[in-house]
């Protein structure tokens, strides 16, 4: 297990798992999944889609649907496991404590309700406000995002906005309670590329104004590199390798890893090259999941393989789930 | 208050189809009114001369243009029955009709918009099995048999309620006439007594119609619950927090309102018709069975005036709906 | 072509196993089609005689149904009342399922005025509440059969109109109507043989799930007076001669009609819900 030193970590998830029931059979998504975030600091959760870093978020917030299941493991908030805490109180952490940012910002807002209303929604709840200031409570925290004449803006709905103001209304609505961490699930896909960059220097400088963490989920190796300081690559609900992003870049450990780069040439066009890594994810459902969920993709396969394996330090600060890591350079 | 207008003047054509349909209703039926009019010993040159009276042997343009300056002047013609000008009996009965029908409509919206929002957000549950039985079994009703069937359970069996019929039974008698509804009348005149005996004869043709509309309404409401609880900005309000009520409420309720309001067209339509059916069976003095006593004594100009006013009725109606949805929907609001 | 029947097959076995409602509104289906196409032989008197010394009684082994106030057999006019209502509303779905059907057909293929005219006509319809323009109909046609069966099948019209034509528009925009004209076929030999068979599912199912409603309004007509009249037995009807006597106590003469119109109607409209489910699963609610 992976600590940022001897300061406490703002989240520190541990050997979370979590299954859905589906028709089909029983899809185990995550599999003891675990890392730390601390205060202050950018981490990125990298892999392609359906490697679980979604499911992660979602599971940390409690927001899994249905037939999603927490099986195993802890969350810990704080001092709070968020896995043992009851819905009607994990409610009233969501959006105070640790808040969430969405792809997609236009659907992802209430398409019938003024945004300022949507925002004062919040800052009522977590009594960051009172009836009698929220309105302009909503209008201080539209400037604070960037927002251009907040006043009117305030009035606005989802539809009369840009992509790019929409999520900068998302973010002023996951920052309204001053929470101690973000998580972006995606937060630039459906952007276009000035834009995206907008958005995440305000992510940026959001968590540098209020001290609070962020957990950047992303496909995009590139954008990972680029904003985060600690990477943490996922792979069909595993957690593959984890370490600071330079280090990471620069000597990977992981088959998978090492494909990830290569595939990513430049900045710009790595959503295609991603795919780039051959092979594809193994099925999730039933017993006989392979020991190491890259096996089947993997050119570094040893027998050894087969055996049961888990994330474990290979140098400070550098955790590796592989039987027959790459050599680093150094 | 402009975006009103437009609305009603986009309503226009439909008016304009509905009342040459009426008239087509009327010309179709060749001779038949005269031969009506002339009795059975008529003869056929009696018979031309009614027509020629009636204007009948006029060309259909010229027909159709004195058809539309009467109806502009209010003329719907003379019942034969009842020797009243049509539309004075409309009018008269009008008040009775939309009384029942708005109580069957609110009863019905009452009980079906709750259970479709439970069912939806306990989906799986007891109440939700309940709502796709009420959903599936309540289109099925025939009307006038739920009628008689309440109307056994509840005045014959267990006497809960009074004789079937009409408005008010025999001891009470009618309200000073203000708003033409019994059971806002009753109250504006403090006259409790009339209210209650107004209210119980009310209550099972009331809820015979609202057994049926409330069938479509609980299965779009869960629907459209449904389809808005798994969409992307219920799961934001979920990240931001919220309580459940203002979730379900102000967020999803709201949206999911839309395709409900929608679907008022519809229960509307059915309501209407249902209205004949039910006002028949308990004896309800409105246009239903106005229309319904004037087509067993083959009496056709009330039938007329009826499905005329009815489809105007319902125009008006669809236009009440489309300003109430762009009251919920800035997006109709602003768009157009 | 075999893997697909096949597919279909399964996929029927699963509906039906998946909903053993829809398995029991298949079997009601068959007992009221019996009793419409074998009334009159399983009928156990003769609906129309009347015997005004056995008026009505209640329900017996002699009389399972009991006697209405002319002393004829209810159990025995509810069964040949089958053929009449069955038959009116099949009558009137065929109708409009080949005049809607056609016209949706040509307004989604053809576009351009004859869309506009048939939409025109559909809007005009779908102004009136169906069940009012039905009366108004019946009432100015004539008080016959026929005409109750030329009324339902005219306020159905637009919803068959708009599901041909919707689906019409589907099939072009998946471009195979375009591939076989660029090879050589004429507009009317398409419309046959490569839309038409392609709507028809869709089409059957709409039949199906209207077919309560058309016994319904056949009904519900009949009730205030118009179409069927007596003595002729329709449910309708039988409801409405019982309607004096619930007051008074005689239920089974209204009850057993409406019941046995109501079932009819609750199983169309589960076989319907059923068959769509069958033939288009994504409609599922």
């Amino acid at each position: 297990m992976t600590q940022s030193g001897t300061i406490q970590p703002v989240l520190r998830v541990q050997d979370l798992s979590v299954a859905f029931h589906t028709r089909g059979g029983v899809v185990h998504a995550l599999d003891r999944i675990g890392f730390a975030v601390a205060p202050g600091q950018t981490m990125a959760l990298v892999g392609e889609s359906g490697s679980g870093k979604s499911v992660t978020a979602y599971a940390i917030m409690g927001l899994l649907e249905a037939a999603g299941k927490i099986t195993g493991g802890h969350a810990f908030l704080g001092e709070t496991d968020l896995v043992a805490t009851p819905p009607a109180e994990l409610a009233r952490i969501r959006g105070r404590r640790i808040a969430m940012i969405f792809q997609n910002p236009r659907a992802a807002l209430n398409p019938i309700r003024a945004v300022g209303r949507q925002i004062a929604d919040v800052l009522l709840r977590h009594g960051g406000a009172t009836r009698f200031n929220a309105h302009d409570r909503a209008i201080e925290a539209l400037r604070a995002v960037g927002i251009p004449d907040p006043a009117r803006r305030a009035k606005a709905y989802p539809f009369e906005l840009s992509g790019g103001m929409c999520q900068r209304v998302m973010i002023a609505i996951a920052v309204a309670a001053r929470p101690q961490l973000l998580i972006a699930d995606e937060p630039t896909t459906g952007l276009d590329v000035t834009t995206q960059a907008v958005v995440m220097d305000l992510i940026r400088a959001m968590a540098e104004e209020t001290g609070m963490a962020t957990i950047l989920i992303t496909h995009d190796l590139a954008l990972a590199a680029e904003r985060a300081e600690r990477i943490a690559v996922m792979h069909a609900g595993h957690m593959v390798e984890e370490a600071d992003t330079a280090t990471l870049l620069a000597h990977p450990r992981h088959p998978y890893t090492a494909g990830l780069i290569a595939a990513t040439p430049t900045a710009a066009g790595s959503l295609d090259a991603l795919r780039s890594v051959p092979g594809g994810l193994p099925d999730l459902r039933g017993k006989d999941i392979p020991a190491c969920r890259y096996a089947g993709r993997c050119e570094r396969r040893l027998d050894a393989c087969a055996q049961p394996l888990s994330l474990r330090d290979h140098a400070p600060n550098h955790a590796v789930a592989c039987w027959n890591p790459l050599e680093s350079a150094a | 208050m402009r975006a009103i207008l437009l609305r009603f003047a986009g309503a226009l054509p439909t008016l304009c189809g509905v009342v040459v349909v009426t008239f087509l209703l009327t010309r179709v039926l060749p001779g038949d009114t005269a031969t009506y009019f002339a009795g059975p010993t008529a003869s056929a040159e009696s018979i031309a001369q009614i027509k020629a009276s009636l204007g009948l042997d006029l060309p259909l343009t010229e027909q159709f243009r004195r058809y539309v300056v009467a109806l502009v002047h209010g003329d719907l013609g003379m019942s034969l029955t009842t020797g009243q000008p049509v539309l004075t009996e409309l009018i008269n009965r009008l008040p009775a009709s939309a009384e029942l029908t708005l109580c069957g409509l609110f009863l019905a919206i009452g009980i079906a918009l709750p259970l479709g929002v439970f069912a939806a957000v306990r989906q799986g549950s007891v109440i939700d099995h309940a709502c796709r039985i009420v959903a599936t079994a309540g289109v099925s009703l025939p009307v006038f048999f739920t009628g008689l069937l309440l109307v056994y359970i509840f005045y014959f069996i267990l006497g809960w309620m009074p004789a079937p019929l009409g408005r008010l039974d025999a001891f009470a008698s009618a309200p000073p006439a203000v708003t033409g509804f019994y059971l806002i009348d009753t109250l504006l005149a403090r006259d409790t007594e009339t209210f209650r005996a107004a209210a119980a004869q009310i209550v099972l043709p009331a809820g015979t119609l609202a057994l049926f509309a409330l069938a479509p309404i609980a299965r779009i409401t869960r629907a459209s619950m449904l389809a808005v609880l798994g969409s992307e900005f219920i799961r934001t309000a979920r990240a931001s927090g919220l309580s459940g009520p203002t979730v379900v409420l102000t967020y999803a309720l709201r949206n999911a309102l839309l395709p409900v309001v929608t679907v008022l067209g519809m229960v509307f339509s059915f309501l209407l018709g249902a209205n004949v059916l039910v006002e028949k069976v308990f004896a309800w003095p409105g246009i239903g069975s106005y229309a319904v006593e004037a087509l067993i004594a083959s009496d056709f100009a009330p039938v007329q005036g009826f499905v005329l006013t009815m489809a105007i009725l319902y125009v008006l109606l669809n236009l009440g709906i489309d300003l109430l949805n762009r009251a919920i929907d800035p997006r109709a609001r602003r768009g157009a | 072509m075999t893997n697909a029947q096949s597919s279909t097959l399964s996929h029927i076995r699963y509906v039906l196993s998946e909903n053993p409602v829809t398995l029991g509104a298949a079997l009601l289906f068959a007992a009221y089609a019996a009793m419409a196409l074998f009334g009159p032989l399983i009928a156990p008197f003769d609906p129309l005689a009347s015997d005004t010394a056995r008026a009505l009684q209640a329900p017996d082994w002699r009389h399972w149904f009991g006697t209405d106030q002319l002393g004829r057999d209810i159990l025995s006019r509810v069964i040949v009342a089958a053929r009449v209502d069955i038959g009116i509303a099949l009558a009137s779905v065929a109708l409009v399922f080949a005049a809607g059907g056609l016209a949706g057909l040509a307004a989604g293929f053809f576009g351009g005025w004859i869309d506009a005219v048939i939409g025109r006509i559909a809007d005009t319809i779908m102004a009136f509440p169906l069940f009012v323009l039905a009366m108004g109909i019946v009432a100015a046609l004539g008080n016959t059969i026929p005409n109750i069966v030329l009324a339902t099948a005219i306020i159905n019209f637009p919803l068959y109109a708009r599901v041909a034509r919707a689906e019409t528009l589907t099939r072009r925009e998946a471009g195979f109507v375009d591939a076989a004209r660029l090879s050589g076929h004429r507009d009317g030999a398409l419309l046959l043989t490569q839309v038409l068979p392609n709507i028809m599912p869709i089409m059957v199912v709409q039949m199906s799930l209207t077919m309560g409603y058309a016994i319904l309004n056949a009904a519900g007509l009949s009730f205030i007076g118009l179409g069927v009249r007596p003595p002729t037995a329709e449910w309708g009807i039988m409801v409405a001669e019982g309607a004096g006597f619930i007051v008074s106590g005689e239920w089974w003469i209204a009850l057993f009609p409406g019941a046995t119109l109501m079932l009819a109607v609750f199983c169309f409209n589960l076989l319907g819900d059923g068959l769509r489910d069958i033939v288009d699963p994504r409609r599922r609610t």
